[in-house]
């Protein structure tokens, strides 16, 4: 071990910075990865983990600071000299071609003239050798997400790498998958590779990292060995204090019912989407169910089902509040009492190029139409109240923002979740669909949002969490259901409920009962 | 040497209101430069083409007369490109406007009344809605690209009133020329002041045009509509805004204000259903958008100058012998740089003559 | 028999113009990129090539010039939307607009001057053979590379390596960028590619089609390409098949017009604008294959980060 301490590390950044206008991303990283070992690199959505391995890949230039290989400054100017180095990368949001096969995706990356028919064969010898089957004629469009990482992760090898970056690989895997990719790092390793593994999860860190780097803020606020470590100590280390626990204990006893789906589906609209098949969920009044799952099995179709911003043909296959509500339009349903949060913020929850008050309106003007709206035909919208009430909303959740009513895209992103979170929460709804509450948002905000989420709950109204992050799962819901290919299980008491079975189901798994609860043949079906 | 952009994390106020005058002198700076190489003197050229228009009562009636059409067309579609919808065939929906309103004389030439007036602007802007209705009907239900759809309209619309004014609206004394009858006194839009030049009502329609729609567009959900469809259609969709209708009304408003333009000209300007009845009014209205920056109010003060480069087009003809086509290339150039230019609102700019090698240690 | 020849011939002379302006079109919307601006970059290379013609005497330097004159008028284009991350729609009209008022300046002292036709092939023996002598070894010179360029950009796109880059822009820019692959100078190349063939096909019409200047004499024909592109769900071979028609849709009109039968001459001359409008709403009506035929990234602004 002392040995290794010692050695040259195969690769060392010194004062790496990378600065974004007026954001330091990456602000004087130091860090060091010996050959042969899995070293970590920790760190909050945000703490400038993906900026610095973009620098380590060329596809950034760092603004200051160097970088060693093998102890010699290099500059690495693009991914091809990155390459050439002995530098191979997995991306977190997969750099793949949708429209093209796997075998030309991976040619993409290659250098040089390489007959399409010989990086097939390499890429099918490559991909059996480390347990990662391929089929390189498949289109990657129809492809899993686990199975868009592998083609990621034997494209990289492709290129007989030194170093390998894998950033967040295990966000878009089951459990049992992520266990299969820990297979072939330790065989990577075992090879004298060296894995730069990025994770914001303590427990794969501590379970498969030799060493961890841990950022905050864009600084290194800890080196360490992650197994003398306690996961409270690590997480200090990456969030910086003590968080705040939920309590979620004190959800009362569940009500009426709010939301009846039955028998729900609904076909994929684009190519690229998930159908629904056979949805089946009851919430109650007081209750939080989340629905966990693997990204890309169905969530933001599900959500958008449930919104009305795309309905369904049978009206009865969904009841808000014991009124026929398939059909209706996201509109009615709001008028109906019912509020939603979708996943993207930019773009789909907000207009980034528009004042917070502009996107208060947004969502309430239908709901809110006697205060936000004035005129009578005209339908002109009432500049007082509405600053009124984005005033109210920015103190309510702890805004926080330069100007008193500044372009939502200029809020970073946890406080403009806070935001979009608190429009729907000021009107007191009766059912509120959330998708990912709490994704890229920093520590703080991410338990205070989750702490209004019960809140809500205790206070009569159904709350309905689509997330992928296990920990707020637990953290919030009373019940917990998973989708997986566009199929929901039966929700479970949370406090019934284990991980490993969460995994099983995330997978499509389930011991003897079908998924969801439709007929038996389903499960036949894969 | 290559363009670097840095996204600004807001859009800067500065430069959007800079924009369009730094646009400007760039359209002169390449305009004095094209002067000189058709071997006139540029100091002389840019005064006879920019100033000279403005120096008499006469021919700022004139640029009134052709900035009527601009301002009306552009505020249309303002509302059009905002809202992500591409009508480009403006001058489609003009032309029919002209046709539909001058039904009323050529077909009813008994009926002269204080009605036959309104009844006219009223059928032209209709005659424009319709005829913009089609690509937006194509749009939402086939999904069929409204740029190609609305320019081949253009084409068709132009065929059909060279067949009308040729052949069924043809006036029956008009020696075979084509061209319809000349229309009455009450069909004609008065001149606003005719003992001092030609200028007409078609100038006070845009005006008041213009700051409707920019109070719709400012003050009204319908605005708010207009705005949010338009820069994020997916935001529109989850704030339960119906992208179909938003279609529709922008391709009406825009159609509607096209085919007034149109019959305010016809009515106006000409006073008979000629085989051409525009000089690109309809594409030219493009530019006046852009250069407005797609404000309604800002359509206002580019109309104007949009006009003077069709006014300075002939009076540089007049007086040194350029080309008149010299107008149409100030006004491609002109856009050219206005979009140039909307970059440094969303974007710092930065020229790198060289990819700057890492000193020492990569220290900056 | 002859008149078989003689249609067929024309329908061909009517679609090559057309077909090279297509193709060029849809290697650049391969890569991502819309540039609207064909029209114009079309009638660049009309005049352009009109003038040299006259200028030097010789069609063969018209052609060369038409060519490198679109190919220098896209990079206004490209600067804008490349360099300058502007709107590509907006810009694109912008070069119509701009190209349409610089040919009518370039071309005034042209409109009435007697053009030199770019000869037609003539192969003693070969020319003569009837039925299809003239429909093989008698065409112009541009028809020849009307069809080289179709097979070339076909087995570019889906043989070649460079082909795979270019399509894997298309598809998704901010990943080819991850990859290391310099996507704006590879749609730069495309963009100039686009130019130099619009510039060709302008060549096409005022030194074979009708050798003369005309202003405006593009007639849409650029606005058609670009729908030949979305027709021909952006695959080369199919945009020949789309340009036949399309030749034979004018060509027939302008039979029609010569036949009489009754119908003003108004109504068959907007038979090919008509047509384009159809045949785009056919195509376009499945929005799911529209989507999946689509190069993903078309029409978006790629600003690199560093």
């Amino acid at each position: 071990m002392q040995d290794q301490q010692t050695e040259t590390p195969l690769l060392e950044t010194r004062g790496l910075t990378k600065i974004f206008g007026s954001l330091r991303a990456c602000d004087g990283i130091d860090l060091a990865i010996a050959p042969g070992e899995i070293h970590a690199l920790l760190g909050e959505n945000g703490a400038g983990k993906s900026t610095l391995v973009k620098m380590l890949f060329g596809v950034l230039d760092p603004s200051a600071g160097e970088i060693l290989w093998k102890g010699k400054a290099v500059r690495i100017g693009s991914p091809g000299e990155a390459r050439a180095t002995g530098v191979g990368m997995v991306f977190q949001h997969f750099s793949l071609f949708e429209a093209l096969t796997v075998a030309e995706n991976i040619a993409l990356a290659l250098d040089g003239n390489v007959a399409i028919d010989r990086i097939s064969e390499e890429a099918r010898r490559l991909s059996l050798e480390y347990g990662l089957p391929l089929d390189p004629s498949a289109h990657v469009a129809d492809l899993s997400v686990g199975e868009r990482q592998r083609i990621e992760i034997v494209r990289s090898l492709l290129q007989n790498p030194e170093l390998i970056i894998l950033d967040e690989p295990t966000s878009v895997l089951t459990p049992q998958e992520a266990d299969k990719l820990f297979e072939t790092l330790a065989k990577l390793k075992a090879e004298g590779r060296s894995v730069l593994y990025i994770s914001h999860r303590l427990e794969e860190v501590q379970r498969i990292c030799d060493r961890a780097t841990v950022l905050r803020h864009g600084k290194v606020t800890g080196a360490c060995d992650p197994r003398q470590e306690t996961p409270s100590s690590l997480a200090r280390m990456m969030v910086g204090g003590e968080v705040a626990e939920i309590s979620g204990a004190g959800l009362g006893e569940p009500g009426e019912v709010l939301v009846d789906v039955r028998k729900l589906s609904a076909p994929a609209r684009t190519p690229f989407a998930v159908a629904l098949r056979d949805v089946e969920l009851t919430v109650r009044a007081g209750e939080v169910i989340a629905i966990a799952g693997v990204a890309g099995n169905g969530q933001s179709e599900l959500f958008d089902v449930l919104s009305g911003e795309v309905t369904v043909s049978d009206a009865d296959s969904l009841r808000i509040a014991d009124v026929a509500a398939g059909r209706l339009g996201i509109t009615e349903r709001r008028l109906m009492g019912c509020s939603f949060v979708p996943e993207e913020r930019h773009g789909h929850a907000a207009v980034p190029n528009m004042n917070l008050s502009g996107n208060l309106v947004l969502s309430r003007y239908a709901s809110d139409r006697k205060a936000f709206l004035t005129g009578g035909w005209l339908d002109l919208i009432n500049l007082g109240p509405v600053a009124a009430a984005t005033k109210r909303i920015s103190a309510a959740m702890d805004v926080r923002k330069s100007l008193e009513d500044p372009p939502a895209g200029s809020l970073s992103g946890g406080n403009l979740q806070k935001f979009i979170v608190g429009r729907e929460l000021d009107r007191q709804p009766r059912v509120l669909v959330v998708n990912q509450p709490t994704w890229g948002v920093d520590a703080g905000a991410a338990s205070r949002i989750r702490q209004a989420l019960v809140d809500l709950a205790k206070s009569g109204s159904a709350v309905i969490v689509i997330s992928q992050d296990l920990d707020e799962v637990f953290e919030i819901a009373s019940s917990i259901s998973v989708i997986n290919e566009g199929q929901l299980s039966k929700p479970e008491p949370a406090s019934s409920m284990t991980r490993e079975r969460i995994g099983l189901l995330m997978g499509g798994f389930h011991d003897g009962t079908p998924l969801g609860n439709s007929a038996p043949e389903a499960s036949h079906a894969h | 040497m290559h363009i670097e952009l840095q996204k600004r994390p807001v859009p800067s106020r500065l430069f959007a209101v800079l924009s369009p005058f730094i646009a400007l002198g760039l359209t002169l700076i390449a305009g004095a430069i094209m002067f000189m190489a058709l071997g006139k003197n540029p100091f002389d050229a840019l005064y006879s083409f920019f100033i000279e228009p403005l120096t008499e009562v006469w021919s700022i009636h004139e640029l009134t007369v052709k900035a009527a059409p601009l301002i009306l067309i552009a505020v249309g579609l303002s509302v059009c490109y905002r809202s992500n919808n591409w009508n480009i065939g403006a001058e489609g929906q003009f032309i029919m406007g002209g046709i539909l309103g001058s039904l009323v004389p050529i077909m009813l030439p008994g009926f002269q009344t204080w009605l036959t007036l309104p009844l006219m602007l009223l059928l032209g802007m209709a005659g424009g809605a319709a005829w913009g209705a089609i690509p937006a009907f194509l749009k939402t239900r086939f999904n069929t690209n409204e740029i190609l759809t609305s320019l081949m309209l253009v084409y068709t619309a132009q065929l059909f009133l060279d067949w009308l004014a040729r052949g069924v609206l043809r006036d029956p004394n008009g020696n075979n020329f084509p061209g319809s009858v000349r229309f009455p006194a009450a069909a004609q839009l008065p001149e606003i002041m005719p003992s001092q030049g030609s200028a007409h009502y078609g100038i006070v329609l845009a005006l008041i045009a213009a700051v409707i729609v920019w109070f719709m567009l400012s003050f009204t959900l319908n605005g708010f509509q207009v705005r949010v469809l338009g820069a994020n259609p997916r935001a529109g969709r989850f704030a339960g805004f119906s992208q179909t209708r938003m279609t529709y009304l922008a391709f009406l408003i825009s159609g509607g204000l096209a085919g007034l333009a149109g019959i305010s000209e016809v009515s106006g300007a000409i006073g008979q259903l000629r085989e051409t009845i525009s000089p690109g009014y309809g594409f030219t209205a493009i530019i006046v958008a852009f250069l407005g920056r797609l404000s309604p109010l800002g359509a206002i003060a580019a109309g104007f100058m949009l006009a003077l480069t069709y006014l300075g087009g002939e009076a540089a003809q007049m007086t040194l012998g350029i080309s008149d086509k010299v107008g149409r290339v100030f006004q491609g150039l002109l856009l050219f740089f206005v979009l140039g230019c909307d970059t440094l609102i969303n974007y710092q700019v930065r020229l790198v003559l060289r990819k700057a090698a890492p000193a020492a240690g990569g220290q900056s | 028999m002859d008149i078989a020849q003689n249609i067929l011939l024309t329908i061909m002379t009517a679609a090559t113009p057309l077909l090279i302006a297509a193709i060029g079109e849809l290697v650049v919307e391969r890569s991502g990129v819309l540039n609207l601006g064909v029209e114009g970059m079309m009638v660049i290379g009309a005049v352009c090539g009109f003038a040299a013609t006259i200028l030097t005497g010789s069609p063969w330097i018209g052609m060369l010039a038409a060519v490198a004159a679109g190919a220098v008028f896209s990079l206004l284009f490209g600067v804008l939307t490349l360099s300058l991350a502007a709107n590509q729609v907006a810009t694109g009209l912008s070069l119509t607009l701009l190209g349409l008022g610089l040919s009518g300046m370039i071309g005034e002292s042209f409109v009435g001057t007697a053009g030199i036709k770019l000869a037609s092939v003539n192969i003693p023996g070969l020319t003569e053979i009837p039925l299809i002598g003239r429909l093989v070894f008698g065409q112009d010179p541009i028809f020849y590379i009307s069809l080289i360029l179709t097979g070339g950009v076909a087995w570019f796109l889906f043989r070649t390596r460079a082909g795979l880059t270019l399509r894997a822009i298309g598809d998704n820019h901010a990943s080819a960028h991850a990859l290391g692959i310099n996507v704006l100078k590879i749609r730069y190349l495309a963009v100039i590619f686009g130019g130099a063939c619009a510039g060709l096909a302008g060549a096409h019409l005022s030194l074979v089609y009708t050798p003369q200047w005309v202003e405006n004499m593009t007639a849409g024909r650029g606005w058609i390409a670009l729908a030949l592109v979305v027709f021909a769900s952006w695959r080369p071979w199919r945009v020949l098949g789309g340009a036949y028609l399309f030749g034979a849709v004018s060509i027939g009109q302008l039979h029609a017009q010569a036949l009489g039968f009754g119908i003003p001459s108004q109504f068959l001359s907007a038979l090919p604008y008509v047509a384009t409008i159809v045949v785009l709403v056919i195509i376009s009506r499945d929005r799911r294959l529209t989507l999946m035929n689509t190069p993903a990234s078309l029409g978006q602004p790629f600003v690199p980060d560093r």
